[in-house]
């Protein structure tokens, strides 16, 4: 393991959130209080409010008894729920704000980066503002100078360069801004949540640069609530709930639980009274499962991870040729495929009564990145009767960590087909012949007109 | 292996702090470059969508000082040692407007920069110096055309003029630490506001700029310099006009004041500066 250069320990943060507990006073006794007291008053603006009313005021702890280590070179995700603390510990590794408790050692030269455009000024050009960002965010004069440039090269707003950033489309601003940003190079970065601006171009090129960061060996400290974002960069997470660490570890698994456990993914659904279970006389819906190869219920599915879906159901009244079937839609309500049950066990045979259990497997690298919704139904054959059509009654998530292989290659953008699916791919190449097509004419498979492009 | 962090030098310790605290003059150093942009920023921003631009440097003193030799000169004849009276109170006013300009702005630098306290680490001390700092131009403008009315009046000026910077300085210092009390007490009570234009008028008064202070005598005239603009103001018009207000035992009296005003002011606000992000 590297060298730690990030050592929290039992770090701390007390707000006041500055309701008294006695009520409201009425204007008499706030006026006798400051005339019968001047020396109190004056020794509370002294002191400051923080400690001269505490007792007073309701305090709550916005982080309690949060320690970690970061090594050098180490991605770390800080995720949590909005309100969770994330985002104080952040302002206190940055020292915007002082714990109230513990301490924290931090070796190298740190840069934080909590909101893209810190200090722009809207009066002022792109170019001043430039150099005013820089040296906020503690670039030093020669620094900024030399990687001017590149800078606005990044921003892609070379032309309005000396126009006052106010006359700037948003986006403009944003691009500017982020530049500034993604050319400072301290040893350690600390960035909350840049990302959640600008549109998905943009924010798909803050990824990137950021994913570059990281591959040059540096230490980033990475708040966000964007879990995608998070499984791309950072190999490992911490979880903080209610300014408690509640999880530290690989990324994928800080992930998947923080997601099962917060974002209402249902993986199973079970139906214990069997007359409140969906179906009728024939046959009814016990229990369905979101599962892994190995049985295990899961939320949580990295894109290449094959998924079974298990149904469980109780056949009331024998002699039907059951046929189950599943529709799975996206989180934008699109059918993306759907699977009717094929197993040749069984297939147009009549089933006795009894407990069944039929399962499904996707194969990894077909579903894309996204939840996904499970509409179970079960059909009786000849005549075609419906017996139970539950809309997505479960639900599971599908996440792509890019240091695996997938379907995606080596695309680094965005895809949004509604399946992802890995297809076999053939390369060839050959001499163009003097009819100006290619060689591979021969054996009826052309790409293109053999023009070289 | 994994190599523990120890309290070595190099390494950065994040800490509760209790009670008062250093300066971190040294750490202050290191952001000088900051301290210039933000200066240069103020400067820059200031007169960029004013019409008449830097002209209100000028504006400001300028026309004070009409008002000043209409009612207190012509009117109440107060006595000007010598010297024509638009002079003599402009001389002052010079000095003043810098004091009061950055009283005033500096008191407010935090709470106007809140959301640069509430994103980015730097010494904190910095965004009032910046504010005070970024006054020295409008200071020169004003001072320009005193120069120009000098020549206009006939005076030629004394080679004391030399001596000059060291009473912008002590104006400087005396803006700063009054500026430091009033910006940190402004994050937690905003009657700090109120208080500012207030203090401006009386300290205006108190401040020997339409009257000289050779109408106090003795050791009531050294106590007098406890007020420490009233060593600027006399000093500015010594080193000016060559009236007769040579620095004396006032003068130390008046820098013993500024400077235990931006001292404790530099404490105060360093020890109030940690409630800052909280709060603002």
């Amino acid at each position: 393991m590297a060298d730690i250069v990030i050592n929290t320990n039992s770090i701390g943060k007390k707000y006041f959130i500055g309701e008294k507990l006695d009520g409201y006073k009425t204007l008499r006794e706030t006026l006798t209080g400051v005339f019968s007291s001047p020396l109190k008053k004056a020794a509370k603006i002294l002191r400051g409010r923080a400690e001269g009313a505490s007792g007073l005021e309701r305090a709550i702890w916005a982080l309690k008894d949060v320690s970690f280590k970061v090594g050098q070179g180490e991605i770390v995700g800080i995720i949590g729920k909005n309100g969770s603390g994330k985002s104080t510990l952040l302002k206190i590794l940055s020292r915007i704000t002082e714990p109230t408790e513990g301490e924290i050692l931090i070796k190298g030269r740190v840069g934080s980066l909590l909101e893209v455009g810190t200090g722009f000024h809207p009066e002022l050009t792109g170019r001043e503002n430039i150099y005013l960002n820089g040296a906020i965010l503690g670039m030093k004069r020669k620094e900024i100078s030399l990687k001017f440039d590149e800078i606005v090269a990044f921003s892609e707003v070379d032309e309005f360069i000396d126009t006052p950033v106010k006359r700037y489309s948003s986006g403009m601003y944003l691009r500017l801004a982020f530049a500034v940003a993604a050319h400072l190079d301290p040893e350690i970065l600390l960035i909350d949540e840049v990302l959640a601006v600008g549109d998905a171009r943009f924010q798909e090129k803050c990824l990137n640069k950021m994913n570059d960061i990281g591959k040059q060996g540096r230490t980033v400290i990475f708040v966000s609530h964007h879990m995608p974002a998070v499984m791309r960069l950072c190999d490992r997470s911490i979880l903080i709930e209610n300014g408690k660490l509640m999880d530290d570890g690989p990324s994928t698994r800080v992930v998947s639980s923080y997601l099962n456990a917060s974002c209402g993914n249902m993986p199973e659904r079970e139906w214990l009274d069997m007359s409140e279970a969906p179906g009728g006389d024939i046959v009814r819906l016990r229990a369905i499962r979101v599962i892994t190869e190995d049985g295990q219920v899961s939320g949580t599915f990295d894109i290449g991870k094959t998924v079974g879906v298990e149904l469980e159901y109780q056949v009331l009244k024998g002699g039907h040729i059951l046929l189950p079937v599943l529709h799975f839609y996206n989180d934008e309500d699109i059918l993306a495929f759907e699977s009717n049950d094929i197993d040749p066990a069984w297939r147009r045979k009549q089933r006795p009564a009894g407990l069944w259990k039929s399962t499904v497997w996707i194969p990894g690298n077909f579903m894309s990145e996204g939840t996904i919704f499970i509409t179970p139904a079960m059909v009786t054959l000849d005549p075609v009767n419906g017996q139970f059509h539950e809309r997505k009654v479960v639900s599971f998530r599908v996440i792509e960590n890019r240091k695996l292989d997938s379907a995606r290659g080596d695309w680094p953008g965005k895809i949004s087909s509604v399946v992802r699916p890995m297809l076999k791919w053939t390369t060839s190449f050959g001499p163009v012949n003097p009819q100006g097509r290619g060689v591979l004419n021969a054996s009826g498979m052309q790409y293109g007109s053999g023009k070289n492009l | 292996m994994e190599k523990a962090l120890s309290d070595e030098t190099g390494i950065l310790r994040i800490a509760p702090s209790r009670g008062w605290v250093a300066l971190k003059l040294k750490e202050m150093w290191g952001y000088r470059e900051l301290l210039y942009f933000l200066t240069w920023r103020d400067v820059k921003v200031r007169y960029k969508q004013t019409v008449l631009g830097a002209a209100w440097a000028i504006i400001q003193p300028f026309f004070t000082m009409v008002v000043f030799s209409l009612f207190f000169g012509r009117l109440a004849k107060m006595p000007s040692e010598g010297i024509p009276y638009p002079l003599f109170s402009y001389s002052a006013l010079v000095p003043w407007t810098f004091f009061a300009n950055g009283l005033n702005t500096g008191s407010n630098s935090l709470v106007s920069g809140s959301n640069l306290l509430q994103k980015i680490y730097f010494p904190r001390l910095i965004m009032p110096l910046a504010t005070v700092f970024s006054g020295i131009v409008d200071f020169l403008l004003a001072l320009a055309v005193l120069f120009a009315m000098m020549f206009y009046y006939g005076l030629t000026g004394t080679v004391n003029v030399v001596w000059l910077p060291c009473f912008l300085l002590l104006a400087f210092i005396t803006s700063l630490g009054v500026a430091l009390w009033l910006s940190a007490m402004n994050v937690q009570f905003r009657d700090v506001k109120y208080v500012i234009p207030f203090l401006t008028q009386i300290w205006l008064f108190a401040t020997p700029i339409a009257y000289p202070s050779t109408l106090l005598h003795g050791v009531w005239r050294t106590l007098y310099g406890l007020n420490p603009m009233v060593g600027v103001v006399e000093g500015f018009r010594w080193a000016l006009l060559g009236t007769n207000t040579a620095p004396g035992p006032m003068i130390i009296v008046s820098a013993a004041a500024a400077l235990v005003l931006a001292v404790t002011g530099a404490f105060y606000f360093r020890r109030m500066e940690k409630t800052f992000a909280d709060v603002v």
